[in-house]
């Protein structure tokens, strides 16, 4: 399998004043086409920083990042947003979702980004929102939404471009023990279905689920696990 | 994005906070209807000042007596122009292009009918007078040549002067008085209004012998007009009739004339310019307030920003550009000072037009609405640029949140 994910030494700091923090103290990772991983730590230990870094919401200090055998350090600004826009996908803890849009219209937002035409991004939207079982809520507002239904909004609308690989920021953290299940299960059911998936958990049953464990600590990756299941 | 997805975008955000919106664009809305306002009361202020002094036809040239209209205010030689004047004046081979010559008497007296009285202005005039002023009777008819020569106490009366001594009717043919002397009133005139000379609907027109005789006891004029037989004569006209004055009153220096002459074109044309010109420094100071309402824009969209921080952040997470950002936030800005500008259009408009209703009532000036096309455009325009201009800061400030700061946001 080739990997999809080539990290090689990154380093992300943040100044604060004359203070600087090295948040991530480089971390080397590689993750092959179709993989499901989860990164593991300790609040603090740099887990959604490294994220940022691999879904493109953030630039490391130094190091080097590809993405789908693209050297992203080396595109522009405006050409990593679209990169990003196009082949990555990304889920958040707190779903970040637009409160005065429906479900569907909050999810066909980076179609539209994308110039996709209207009937084409709002037909994907609606796939997506089917996979994720809200076909029946795609014009509610979101906010009149339960927890659990607007993280499925928000897994809809990282998955309705059919991204390359699929970032979770601890997709399940402020969810109740079904909602967390559900949305696990659509995790599940997008892996089963070749989906290159990285979430961030504090969960250590979700090792049960992925077919790697990376747990980070301190900002550096002090074990990397195959797990037994895969 | 479209242009129409970010227009989408910015209505909608602005329909969420719909009383914010609306005080956000008062100042533009004050601004804007403030100019219209202006604009079109000055547009309708100059129409009735031009309707006025070209009561007369542009064509006219006014003689009036003594030097009150160059130098230091003066009485010498108000008694200057007398009948020898009015007669040389009227001779072809003194002035060629002269088509009527007619003398002017004014005074303002009471004037009586029975049980009835009203103040009516009382002019002396000729019988050529209807035809400089395009002012025949609706009954009866004007006085004539012989009536002028044989100081006939007749009269013709305006319309105001009609109604107030005759409310029953029957006006034509009735006598009234002035100054206890009986004249039959021969003609009535129809509703005109005033011109910059005289205001027909409360005047009473008597032949201006018959005024010097009997109610002045005068023997000169108040103004002689000269009637030009068209508007290219003007000036050789004015030439022939300062020669024969200066002849008729021995001056040989033309300082020392003891009249001046008011070219009607002349002073239509600088009351237009001083008219404009006025209305434009009046709708820049309402444009003052323009500027007031843009950073009042500027402000709220500022404010906006920061409320809005973690919308940005997230719709940059999901893929939106700086660019996408900066366009939105532009738009708002530009669709919410457009929105300002429309309504100010509206306002200002409807306001005007009730204002030349109101004036048109309270002061029976004959006051025209005039919409101000260019003031509309100019509203558009400007409204337009003050939402490019003062959205700009607001909208690069946006554009700059990194999306996870802007997540991070609570």
């Amino acid at each position: 399998m080739s990997n999809i994910i080539e990290v090689t030494n990154i380093t992300k700091s943040f100044k604060d004043g004359d203070r600087v923090t090295e948040v991530l103290k480089g971390v080397s990772f590689s993750v092959p086409k179709g993989q499901f991983v989860a990164i593991m730590g300790r609040s603090g230990a740099g887990k959604s920083t490294f994220l940022y870094q691999l879904g493109l919401l953030d630039h490391p200090t130094s190091g080097e990042l590809m993405l789908d055998g693209v050297d992203i350090l080396k595109l522009k600004s405006e050409e990593r947003t679209r990169f990003r826009l196009e082949r990555l996908g990304y889920v958040f803890q707190d779903y970040a979702l637009l409160p005065d849009l429906t479900a569907i219209e909050n999810v066909v937002l980076p179609l539209l980004m994308q110039n996709v035409p209207d009937d084409i991004a709002y037909e994907k939207s609606k796939q997506a929102l089917m996979r994720v079982g809200l076909e029946k809520r795609m014009y509610s507002l979101s906010n009149k939404l339960s927890g659990g239904e607007q993280q499925r909004v928000s897994i809809a609308r990282s998955i309705a471009h059919d991204p390359k690989i699929l970032f979770a920021d601890e997709p399940t953290a402020n969810l109740d023990s079904e909602s967390s299940e559900n949305v696990i299960s659509i995790f599940k059911e997008l892996h089963k279905q070749g989906q290159t998936i990285v979430m961030v958990t504090h969960e250590a049953d979700y090792g049960k689920i992925t077919d790697r464990t990376v747990l980070l600590a301190d900002g550096v990756i002090i074990e990397d696990t195959i797990n037994a299941h895969s | 994005m479209t242009f129409e997805q970010y227009l989408q975008t910015s209505l909608s955000a602005l329909k969420r906070n719909r009383s914010r919106t609306g005080l956000t664009i008062l100042g533009i809305v004050i601004g804007i209807a403030a100019i219209i306002l202006i604009m079109s009361l000055g547009k309708g202020a100059q129409k009735l000042i031009l309707s006025q002094v070209q009561g007369l036809g542009t064509k006219s040239v006014v003689v009036v007596p003594g030097r009150q209209l160059e130098g230091p205010p003066s009485t010498v030689g108000l008694e200057s122009l007398k009948k020898r004047d009015l007669e040389e004046l009227s001779k072809p081979y003194n002035v060629p292009h002269a088509a009527h010559v007619i003398p002017l008497i004014f005074g303002n007296d009471i004037t009586e009918y029975e049980s009835e009285n009203f103040r009516a202005q009382i002019y002396g005039s000729s019988d050529q007078m209807p035809v400089i002023f395009d002012a025949d009777p609706v009954e009866g008819m004007f006085f004539s040549q012989d009536d002028v020569v044989g100081s006939a106490n007749v009269v013709v009366i305006g319309s105001k002067v009609n109604t107030e001594l005759f409310p029953n009717g029957g006006g034509l043919g009735s006598r009234i008085k002035i100054k206890d002397k009986s004249f039959k009133v021969v003609g009535i005139l129809p509703s005109k209004g005033a011109s910059s000379l005289i205001n027909f609907d409360d005047g009473v027109i008597i032949p201006y012998t018959a005024a010097q005789n009997y109610l002045f006891g005068t023997k000169h004029f108040d103004r002689i007009l000269v009637d030009v037989d068209t508007e290219a004569n003007i000036d050789i006209t004015i030439e022939d009739v300062k020669q024969t004055l200066r002849m008729t009153h021995d001056i040989d220096d033309p300082t020392k004339d003891d009249f001046s002459i008011v070219n009607q074109k002349d002073l239509a044309d600088r009351v237009g310019v001083i008219t404009t010109a006025l209305t434009y420094f009046l709708a820049a100071v309402a444009a003052i307030s323009l500027l007031v309402g843009g950073i009042g824009i500027m402000n709220i969209m500022l404010v906006s920003v920061t409320e809005r921080t973690r919308e940005i952040g997230l719709r940059k997470a999901v893929g939106a550009t700086t660019k996408n950002i900066l366009l939105q936030f532009l738009f708002e800005s530009v669709v919410l000072t457009l929105l300002g500008g429309i309504i100010g259009i509206i306002l200002g408009t409807t306001a005007s037009f009730v204002a030349s209703v109101v004036i048109g009532r309270l002061a029976s000036f004959e006051w025209t609405f005039i919409f101000p096309i260019g003031g509309a455009v100019l509203g558009i325009v400007v409204s337009t640029i003050i939402g490019l201009i003062f959205g700009v800061y607001p909208a690069r400030q946006a554009a700059r949140k990194s999306p996870i700061e802007a997540l991070r946001y609570e």
